[in-house]
C-alpha cells in the first residue's frame, strides 16, 4: 500500500498539549490515497480533518506514525521539501504582489528563468479565465476570483497532490455550486490527486471518489459516496450523513446477509452488514426517509400502516411524519405528490425494500 | 400641511465655540515655534521682537559657522548609526515576541520598553557609570549606544504592532509553495511589515536627532547639534540660534511626516 499510494498515512497521531493534559487532534489515522483520486476528509469542526491535512502538507509533525508521499517517508520533512501544495481556506494570497506575481511565486522562488515563467503564468491565467486580472492586487478581487488565483498558484509548479482546506466555505452560496463543479472538472482534466477537507456532506458526496468520515480524531469509515450513504459502518456515520429513521429492534433469525427482526413485535426483513449479528441481540435499524414508499400499488417486502401526524413543506421536498406500529417515521417525497393534500390523521401504508433497511453494526467496545 | 417654501430646519451643528477653542489650543502649541521661525528671519542682533525687517543673514552665518556644521554632521552620524542599531535589534526583538511563547516573554517585552519610560537622567547616569566601569572612553560611539537603547523600543513598537497583524497563513502558504525560511522572510514577511520598519526607524531617527539629556552624559569632546545650540544659549543669544532651531524643526518635521506616510500606506 505504501508504495502504490500517492499519499499514505500509517497510524499517525497528533497530540497538542493543553492545560487539561494531552489532546489527540488525530489518533491512529491510516489513510491511503490513490493517484488521480478525489479524496475527501469529512467531519465536523474538531474532528481532526484539518490537522490530518496539515500532517500531509508538513505544517504539523505527528508524534506517532509515518507520512508517505509517493512511497517515500516524509514524516519530518518541512513543507518546502514536499511536492504537495495547499489551497488555504483564507486563500492566503500575498497582498503586496499582483495576481500574476502571486501565481508566479512558486516558480520565482525556485529561480525558474523569466523566459519560462511569463508564458506559464499566461497559460495559468487563461486556464482559470482571469487573464484580465493579472495586474490587480488580491484586495481588488472577489472571493471567487481570489479562489481561482489561489488554485492557479498552487498548480503552476505541477504538484502531484493538491490539498484543499474548505476552499468553498468563504464563498457565497450562489457561486459555491458553480465553483464546486469547476473544481470537479479541474480535477478530472488534470488527473491530479485532490485531498479535500470539508464539513459539508453534500459537497463531499458530490465531489469525491472516496470519503473518509472523521470524528474525534479518528477515521470512522472510508468509502465511496454511495457506500457511505447506503452502507454506513456505524450509527455515527449514519447520523452524520443525511437523514434517517433509527429503530431499536430485536434480532429473530439471521441467514447470511438477511435477518428477520422485530420492532414492537412487528416482524421486518432487514439486510446485515456485520457478520457478528446473532439472534436475540438488540440492534439499530436504519431506513432513509426517501426510501419509504407511500401507498405503493405493489408494496415492497416490508410494510406497515399508519396515520399522518404532520407535513412540512420544504421546497422541492415534502417531509411528513407518519405514526405507525413501529414508531413515528419520517418520510420524504418529491413536492406535489399525494401527501401534501392528505390531512393529519389520514391513513397511509408505508413499504420499503430489504436492501433499504440496514442493521447497523453495534458500536465497538467502550470507545 | 407641508409648506415647501418655509426655511428648512437647522439640523447641522455649527460649533463656533468649539472651533475657536481648538484655535486657541493650537496657538498655545505652535505660536512660540512660529515666533522662533519669524525671529530667524529678523533683521536684529538680539533674539527678540519687534520684527525689524527680513534677512537671510542668520542662515548664511550658520553656513559659515564651522562648529555648528560639525555638530550638525555629528548629530546626523549619531542618529543614523543609532537608528540602524535600534531598528535591527527592534526587528529581532519583535520577531522573538511575535513568534515564540517563552518563559518571561512579558517581562522581556516590558524590559525592552523601559528605556523610553525611564527619565533620560537615569538612563544617562546608568550608562555613564557602566561605560566608565568597563573602561569605554566617552565619544560619539557611546552616544550612539545610548541613543540605540531608547531607540530600540521606539522602533519595536510599530514593527510588533504590524507583525501581530501578519496572517500566519501567508507564511504557511510561502513554505507550502517551496520557499525556504530566508525566502519566506524576504519575499513575504518583510514586504508586509516594511512600512512599519520604515516608520519605526524614522521615529528613532528624530528622537536621536534632537536628544539632549542622555547625550550630555555620554558624549566626550564632540557636540551634537542640540547640545551646541543649548551651550550657546547660555553665552550669546543671537538669532543664529533661531535659524539653527528652525532648520532642526524642518528636518524633524520632514522625518515625522515621512514616517506618518510610511505608517499609513500599505
Amino acid at each position: 500500500m505504501k508504495d502504490t499510494s500517492i499519499v499514505y498515512l500509517d497510524a499517525v497521531s497528533k497530540i497538542f498539549p493543553t492545560s487539561a493534559g494531552e489532546f489527540y487532534a488525530v489518533r491512529e489515522v491510516t489513510i491511503d490515497v490513490q493517484p488521480g483520486e478525489f479524496y475527501s476528509l469529512l467531519g465536523s469542526s474538531g474532528s481532526g480533518k484539518t490537522t490530518t491535512l496539515r500532517l500531509i502538507g508538513g505544517f504539523e509533525i505527528p508524534e506517532y506514525g509515518e507520512v508517505y508521499l509517493g512511497g517515500e517517508a516524509v514524516t519530518t520533512q518541512p513543507p518546502y521539501r514536499r511536492h504537495v501544495h495547499t489551497v488555504f481556506q483564507s486563500y492566503a494570497l500575498f497582498p503586496h504582489l499582483t495576481v500574476a506575481q502571486n501565481i508566479a511565486y512558486p516558480l520565482t522562488i525556485a529561480r525558474v528563468s523569466r523566459a519560462e515563467v511569463v508564458p506559464r503564468v499566461q497559460e495559468a491565467l487563461k486556464m482559470f479565465r482571469i487573464e484580465e486580472l493579472g495586474d490587480r492586487r488580491p484586495a481588488q478581487l472577489s472571493g471567487g476570483q481570489q479562489q481561482r488565483v489561489a488554485l492557479a498558484r498552487a498548480l503552476i509548479s505541477r504538484p502531484k497532490v493538491l490539498l484543499l482546506d474548505e476552499p468553498l466555505s468563504a464563498l457565497d452560496a450562489k457561486i459555491r455550486d458553480e465553483v464546486r463543479q469547476e473544481l470537479r472538472d479541474l480535477q478530472r482534466q488534470t488527473n491530479l490527486t485532490f485531498i479535500y477537507v470539508t464539513h459539508d456532506q453534500e459537497e463531499a458526496l458530490a465531489l469525491s471518489d472516496r470519503i473518509a468520515v472523521m470524528h474525534g480524531g479518528r477515521v470512522q469509515q472510508v468509502g465511496t459516496p454511495q457506500e457511505i450513504y447506503d452502507r454506513p459502518a456505524s450509527l455515527f456515520v449514519a447520523q452524520f450523513i443525511g437523514k434517517a429513521n433509527f429503530l431499536q429492534a430485536t434480532v429473530l433469525t439471521v441467514h447470511s446477509a438477511l435477518a428477520v427482526v422485530a420492532v414492537n413485535d412487528v416482524p421486518l426483513k432487514a439486510s446485515v452488514a456485520d457478520a457478528s449479528i446473532a439472534p436475540g441481540q438488540t440492534v439499530t435499524l436504519m431506513i432513509r426517509p426517501e426510501r419509504l414508499q407511500v401507498n405503493a400499488v405493489t408494496p415492497s417486502e416490508n410494510q406497515v400502516s399508519g396515520k399522518t401526524a404532520g407535513v412540512t413543506y420544504i421546497g422541492q421536498l415534502l417531509e411528513s411524519q407518519v405514526e405507525t406500529a413501529i414508531g413515528k417515521l419520517t418520510v420524504t417525497q418529491l413536492g406535489g405528490a399525494q401527501l401534501d393534500r392528505s390531512p393529519t390523521g389520514e391513513p397511509q401504508t408505508l413499504s420499503w425494500n430489504i436492501s433499504d433497511c440496514l442493521i447497523l453494526p453495534p458500536p465497538h467496545g467502550a470507545d | 400641511m407641508t409648506d415647501v417654501k418655509s426655511v428648512p430646519r437647522q439640523t447641522q451643528q455649527r460649533p463656533w465655540l468649539f472651533a475657536a477653542w481648538t484655535g486657541l489650543a493650537f496657538a498655545f502649541l505652535y505660536l512660540p515655534i512660529a515666533v522662533l521661525v519669524l525671529m530667524s528671519f529678523n533683521h536684529s542682533r538680539i533674539l527678540s521682537l519687534p520684527f525689524k525687517g527680513l534677512t537671510l543673514d542668520w542662515y548664511s552665518m550658520i553656513y559659515h559657522d564651522v562648529a555648528l556644521r560639525v555638530s550638525l554632521f555629528n548629530s546626523l552620524k549619531v542618529a543614523a548609526m543609532a537608528t540602524i542599531l535600534a531598528t535591527v535589534f527592534g526587528l529581532l526583538a519583535a520577531f522573538a515576541i511575535y513568534r515564540y511563547r517563552f518563559l518571561g516573554r512579558n517581562a522581556f517585552r516590558i524590559a525592552l520598553n523601559l528605556p523610553i519610560l525611564l527619565p533620560g537622567v537615569v538612563t544617562g547616569v546608568a550608562m555613564l557609570a557602566y561605560f566608565s566601569r568597563v573602561g569605554l572612553e566617552l565619544s560619539l560611539w557611546t552616544v550612539i549606544l545610548g541613543h540605540a537603547v531608547f531607540g530600540l523600543p521606539v522602533a519595536l513598537g510599530p514593527i510588533l504592532t504590524r507583525l501581530e497583524q501578519f496572517p500566519r497563513s501567508l507564511e504557511e502558504a510561502a513554505y507550502d509553495l517551496g520557499a525556504v525560511p530566508a525566502q519566506v522572510f524576504w519575499s513575504v514577511v518583510l514586504p508586509f511589515i516594511r512600512s512599519a520598519v520604515i516608520a519605526g526607524a524614522l521615529l528613532a531617527f528624530t528622537l536621536s536627532f534632537d536628544e539632549v539629556i542622555v547625550t550630555i552624559f555620554l558624549t566626550g569632546r564632540d557636540n551634537t547639534l542640540p547640545i551646541e545650540i543649548w551651550a550657546r544659549l547660555r553665552t550669546d543669544i543671537t538669532p543664529e540660534i533661531a535659524a539653527a532651531a528652525t532648520l532642526v524643526l524642518v528636518v524633524s518635521a520632514a522625518v515625522v511626516l515621512l514616517s506618518q506616510r510610511a505608517a499609513t500606506e500599505s
